[in-house]
């Protein structure tokens, strides 16, 4: 992953987390890797990584259990998909349609790509 | 940790260098000290460690003036300059020597650092290159486990692994009860690393603010000529225009540009600054 993409650095880590959720490699009660991990991991300050985990324990897709480490929430999977979903129609889509339309096709002549 | 107060000082009897410069650094963070060339980054630096005095103005460290240079106050800080003199000895024995006057200073780490920059503590350290000898003194530094840590360009003249690695090894140390401040031109090599941005102009302090609130305040958007949203400062591009807007006016959060908010606050900071204290 690098941060080409004009996102803050912490939402790129929790993107990441949430991809790990919706691709099931990351399930209920897997412990995930410490802040730490992953701030060396991608070379950043501790307390970006620490926000990002921050945000995705207040949103119900982590639990922290003091001592122990960050854990994938019981619904964890069923909330990133809502999130990323709403995500997905309000930027993604409209980004596609805007070079759909730059480029002169039609919905019904990218159908057959789906 | 580190507050600072209405600091005059001057190298010459015409010109002052800083004045009434006020800053305040609390442990848990890691400072990025920007200026141009010449506003005074390394003079701050040998203020805040006690090698040079104020003409006016007062320069403490957990309560005591810097420039009593106490050893309780000495042992708990560590300044690695961006040149140094090193003795013709090995690392070993530098180290030897130099340790103790660390309490915290751990030995462990110390070899960890060493083996992951590659440096040879067997070694005559005038014998290394440039980059080894910083990173040995890199290695010191944080194994020295000082609680206010001052890096004069701790990037400049290492390769490119060991830039990476400085990276990962500062992302792993303990900030609970640390306070570092990095001054350096390289913004590409650390914007990762710093959570927050302190710009010296003009003698003073003229921006301080933490890297969360930057990117609550402020948008930062490539944008089309065309394109008539309100900005507070933007440069040219190919294509269009690299901006710095309110934060309202971009859809969310954005990546902080270093270099554009650098630019922006040493032209602009009155409108950059105002940003933060309308919220």
């Amino acid at each position: 992953m690098d941060f080409s993409e004009n996102q803050p650095i912490y939402q790129q880590i929790s993107d990441h987390i949430c991809n790990q959720i919706l691709d099931k490699k990351w399930t209920p009660d897997d412990r995930i890797p410490s802040v730490r991990e992953i701030a060396v991991a991608m070379e950043v300050n501790p307390n970006t990584a620490m926000r990002a985990f921050q945000i995705l324990q207040e949103k119900g897709i982590l639990v922290n259990k003091r001592g122990v480490g960050h854990f994938i929430a019981d619904d964890a999977y069923e909330t990133v998909l809502e999130l990323k979903r709403i995500e997905f129609i309000e930027t993604d889509v409209p980004a596609f349609i805007k070079s759909m339309k730059r480029l002169g096709y039609s919905l019904s002549d990218i159908k057959d790509l789906a | 940790m580190v507050t600072i107060e209405n600091l005059s000082f001057s190298f010459t009897k015409y010109e002052k260098l800083f004045d009434g410069l006020s800053m305040k650094l609390e442990t848990g963070y890691i400072y990025g000290l920007f200026g141009m060339n010449g506003a005074g980054k390394t003079t701050l630096l040998n203020h805040i460690s006690g090698l040079l005095f104020p003409d006016e103005g007062s320069c403490l460290i957990s309560g005591i003036p810097s420039r009593s240079r106490l050893p309780e106050t000495l042992q708990q800080l560590f300044f690695l300059p961006e040149q140094f003199d090193l003795p013709a000895i090995s690392a070993d024995m530098y180290t030897k020597i130099h340790a103790p006057f660390y309490p915290q200073f751990d030995e462990s780490r110390f070899r960890e650092i060493l083996a992951e920059f590659v440096v040879d503590p067997k070694k005559k350290l005038p014998e290394l290159s440039y980059g080894q000898r910083k990173k040995f003194l890199i290695a010191f530094a944080l194994a020295s486990n000082a609680k206010l840590l001052l890096m004069d360009e701790p990037t400049n003249g290492l390769d490119i692994p060991s830039k990476s690695q400085f990276r990962k090894i500062m992302a792993a140390s303990d900030l609970t009860d640390r306070c570092v401040v990095i001054s350096t031109h390289q913004v590409r090599d650390l914007d990762a690393l710093i959570d927050h941005v302190t710009v010296l102009n003009n003698g003073k302090i003229i921006f301080q603010r933490d890297i969360e609130s930057i990117s609550n305040t402020l948008g930062f958007e490539k944008i089309a000529d065309d394109d008539n949203r309100f900005t507070l400062y933007s440069e040219d591009i190919f294509g269009g225009k690299a901006a710095i807007m309110p934060k309202s006016l971009t859809k969310k959060e954005t990546q902080i540009d270093l270099e554009l908010l650098f630019n922006a606050v040493i032209n602009e900071s009155d409108s950059i600054n105002s940003q933060f204290e309308t919220e």
